[in-house]
């Protein structure tokens, strides 16, 4: 009986292979469905889940709900109000004293001191720790020793901190910035539990915040139940009994089941679905403005980029694209063409200004193609666009932006897009001064200043300066900004600066990018903020 | 018998490390993983020097490769960027993937194979034309349209099934992403069994059978059937690996959270871990159902031995 004993043989190899597969699939069975609680899509944040360490837009979402800050940005407005903080006051805008407010505790229990602050930014700025967003901390004294560029940090914690009482602390920055204070909204600045020191991996498994919600469970990557915390402090309590936020593949997906009446909302609306959302959704459709700005940026660290005359090159392409047109038939407008280097959603107030591109953002192909001339040609005679294949629509709007510019200067070979397979490996490319021609770049704000919008990206050597655009007047505008006490004076220094941009054109811009949301008819109050998320706390369940 | 299973095991060895170092350096080619961390900013260069030192990245090639093994037998596939253990990435979407699997083998040989018996057995009669043209449309429209309708159709407008599939993943909510993912497998297994089927049937022993008086039945399922099946086994049992890394599609359609939507995240933040991890265990998957299949042969035919 010889086949009996293979199959001995193979029904053994099959049995361990279905034993491998039954072990593992248990099921928690299926979350708690009651009313009131939201059903969102999410994605799978990039990092783990702390405050200093979430730099993308899923994660920060999380923070968003567990946690509260000093400051918390207005969701309508963007104005920087008062949240855990008393008051924070300078008398010359270098040396700052945080009262915290009474009463503020964290949802384990804990209190929420002045300690809670201080040891949450040593730990965020400690190049130990690996804290992605830990040059938030760089104003503060004593950061070039816990986070020096090369080398070990050679002190455990910042000088400029110091804990009064446990109400009370101080702040000692390196130079004068007037604006300070209204950067403490960013989740990176959020109090900590000392659970977090004490069993970091547990916290890690399981955050614990101060905010209106607390986390009921968390499968990474899969799903997180929050829940309202009744004993939470602030006014800005939660509507509804809970979020769910559940991580989907594809937003694709993520429609389908809003359309399926399976989920609540989707705070992405993919661009294929663009077309119907408005048939499909009606009011409950929402597309307004965010903090972010796209434009093209130049490489300066290229002689050809850099010398003179290059500056009319730049005006000339940026003349020859038809925003107008791409931002309908591309994004169905779900981009603003822009007329700055900020975004409108500073207000006036805040330095957002229609002006300052002026002429040289609108579209006019006799224009351009003088202006291109007249700067001696585009250096190689053709304009490369790098951009990452991998995610977004980047080929469709780049692809037309060439279309645009080769048209407006009568010339097939004047611009070509330049696909690049990932987003690390185009971003690598980017910082490593390694693309030339142009490069698709994107800026997202961290809070609602135009220092924000200006500095990191323009300033001589700043951390987001790919290009290295450098300009001397340029530098020393944002310097006297950040030094003035007076905050409309400030905002005004800032323009001057911005009208430097428009002369020199480091960056072409293109337009502002809208966050757009869809919701169900279960809900209601739906609204996204200046960083398009949506306010989660306002959200009533009909 | 057992010294076979145990020289095929050992030939595993090779194939093994020679997948895992392909897999390894493709990964490594795409470039810096820490610069896609930090958004469209520059990490600050301490802090990318400190995470390339934690992920190993600071060390050349072979090394890394070195290291990498070392721990994999150890049981340590190492931690993916978003500080997630491998393994534990691996724990959740294995079973998700294996189950979505079994669901969809257990359509191709269900009714792959019925199928094709079905037509094999009346060929050129107007069942087996039918079958024959749908098996064609089937195989000729992709995946993802296929999975889409059915998601629209079933999901949305007639609301039978939900579109998405939830986190715990039970057999009954892949039932139609099982389906959508054997659908062109299906169409072959029917083929491949018609063709064998209707070769076989005019075979010696068929006639011996047919002739001794056994019931029709039986000279289909222990005589006819047995042998035909030969082939069939041997492309279910490859498919297995097949479908496995080939979910990707159907995982992402339906919201599945398995071996597809893990290596694809791994692939698009170039996490070496991650992606080398999944691969290595895929190709384990692989190799291993293709020893069940050479097995399986000896049982489906007595004649074939193994020495």
């Amino acid at each position: 009986m010889r086949g009996a004993t293979h199959a001995k043989w193979a029904a053994g190899a099959v049995a361990v292979a279905l034993a491998a597969t039954a072990c593992g699939g248990g099921s928690s069975g299926g979350g708690g469905d009651g009313s009131g609680i939201v059903g969102s899509s999410w994605g799978d944040p990039q990092n783990p889940l702390e405050p200093a360490n979430t730099n993308e837009v899923q994660g920060g979402k999380v923070l968003d709900m567990v946690f509260r800050g000093l400051k918390r940005y207005d969701p309508k407005t963007g104005e920087a109000k008062d949240m855990i903080a008393e008051s924070i006051e300078s008398k010359d805008s270098q040396n700052f004293t945080v009262k915290l407010k009474d009463g503020w505790k964290f949802s384990n229990g804990e209190a929420v001191t002045a300690k809670s602050f201080v040891d949450a930014w040593n730990y965020g700025a400690h190049l130990k720790n690996n804290q992605k967003n830990a040059y938030f901390f760089g104003y503060i004294e004593g950061y070039d020793k816990v986070h020096p560029e090369k080398g070990n940090a050679t002190a455990e914690t910042l000088s400029g901190l110091k804990v009064v009482d446990s109400k009370t602390f101080t702040v000692k920055l390196t130079q004068k910035f007037s604006t300070w204070p209204e950067t403490l909204g960013y989740p990176s600045f959020a109090p900590l539990p000392k659970a977090f020191f004490d069993n970091h991996e547990a916290w890690l498994s399981k955050p614990v915040g101060n905010g209106p919600y607390t986390i009921k469970s968390y499968q990474k990557g899969s799903k997180m139940e929050l829940r309202k915390w009744d004993d939470y402090k602030g006014d800005d309590k939660a509507q509804n009994g809970g979020v769910d936020l559940k991580v989907y593949t594809d937003n694709n997906t993520a429609y389908t089941d809003l359309m399926a009446g399976n989920l609540d909302l989707v705070d992405d609306v993919p661009a294929s679905q663009l077309k119907n959302v408005k048939s499909d959704l009606g009011d409950r459709y929402i597309n307004t403005p965010a903090g972010i700005i796209q434009t093209l940026a130049f490489p300066f660290y290229d002689e050809k980029w850099d010398k003179a005359g290059a500056e009319k090159v730049r005006q000339g392409l940026s003349r020859a694209i038809n925003r107008d047109q791409i931002t309908d038939t591309i994004f169905q407008k779900t981009r603003t063409p822009a007329k700055d280097w900020t975004s409108p959603v500073l207000g006036e107030d805040g330095g957002y200004s229609d002006s300052v591109c002026g002429d040289l953002c609108k579209y006019d192909a006799a224009e351009a193609k003088k202006l291109v001339e007249e700067g001696g040609g585009i250096p190689g005679g053709t304009l490369k666009i790098s951009y990452n294949a991998d995610t977004g629509s980047h080929k469709e709007w780049v692809d037309a932006v060439c279309n645009s510019i080769n048209r407006a200067l009568g010339n097939d070979k004047a611009c070509v897009g330049n696909p690049i397979g990932t987003f690390a490996d185009f971003r690598s490319q980017a910082s490593q001064q390694k693309l030339d021609g142009a490069w698709r770049a994107g800026w997202q704000m961290d809070y609602p200043l135009i220092q924000n919008f200006l500095e990191p990206n323009y300033f001589t050597d700043a951390s987001s300066n790919d290009g290295k655009y450098s300009n001397k007047d340029f530098d020393k505008l944002i310097n006297e900004a950040n030094g003035e006490t007076d905050a409309a004076k400030a905002v005004s220094k800032f323009q001057d600066a911005e009208k430097i941009l428009a002369k020199d054109m480091p960056a072409i811009p293109l337009w502002y990018q809208n966050g757009s949301a869809g919701y169900s008819d279960k809900v209601s109050d739906v609204a996204l903020n200046q960083f398009s998320v949506p306010v989660y706390e306002e959200i009533k369940v009909n | 018998m057992g010294r076979y299973v145990i020289r095929r095991l050992l030939q595993m060895i090779p194939v093994f490390f020679g997948a895992t170092l392909l897999i390894f350096l493709m990964v490594n080619v795409m470039g810096d993983p820490i610069a896609g961390l930090c958004g469209d900013r520059k990490c600050d260069p301490a802090t990318a020097a400190q995470l390339k030192k934690e992920f190993g990245l600071d060390k050349p090639v072979w090394q890394q490769y070195a290291t990498y093994m070392g721990n994999v037998f150890t049981g340590d596939f190492g931690t993916a960027f978003n500080g997630q253990k491998v393994t534990e990435l691996m724990s959740s979407a294995f079973p998700v993937t294996l189950r979505l699997t079994l669901v969809a083998v257990v359509f191709e040989i269900v009714i792959g194979i019925s199928l094709g018996v079905l037509t094999g057995l009346r060929r050129g009669k107007p069942v087996d034309t039918v079958v024959l043209l749908l098996t064609l449309v089937v195989i000729s429209i992709p995946t993802f349209v296929t999975g889409l309708l059915l998601q629209l159709l079933l999901g949305v407008e007639w609301g039978v099934i939900k579109p998405s599939v939830s986190t715990e993943a039970t057999v009954d909510e892949l039932i139609v992403p099982g389906l959508v993912l054997a659908s062109v497998s299906l169409a072959y297994v029917t083929r491949l069994t018609r063709t064998s089927i209707a070769e076989n049937r005019r075979a010696d022993y068929v006639r011996t059978a047919v002739a001794k008086g056994l019931p029709r039945r039986r000279v289909i399922t222990r005589h006819l059937l047995r042998n035909s099946l030969i082939p069939v086994v041997t492309f279910i049992g490859t498919d297995v690996g097949a479908l496995m890394g080939g979910a990707i599609v159907t995982e992402r359609i339906f919201n599945i959270h398995g071996v597809g939507f893990q290596l694809y995240q791994g692939i698009l933040r170039q996490s070496t871990q991650t992606v080398v991890g999944f691969v290595t265990v895929l190709v384990l998957v692989f190799l291993l159902a293709n020893l069940i299949v050479d097995l399986l042969y000896a049982v489906l035919d007595p004649r074939i031995r193994y020495a």
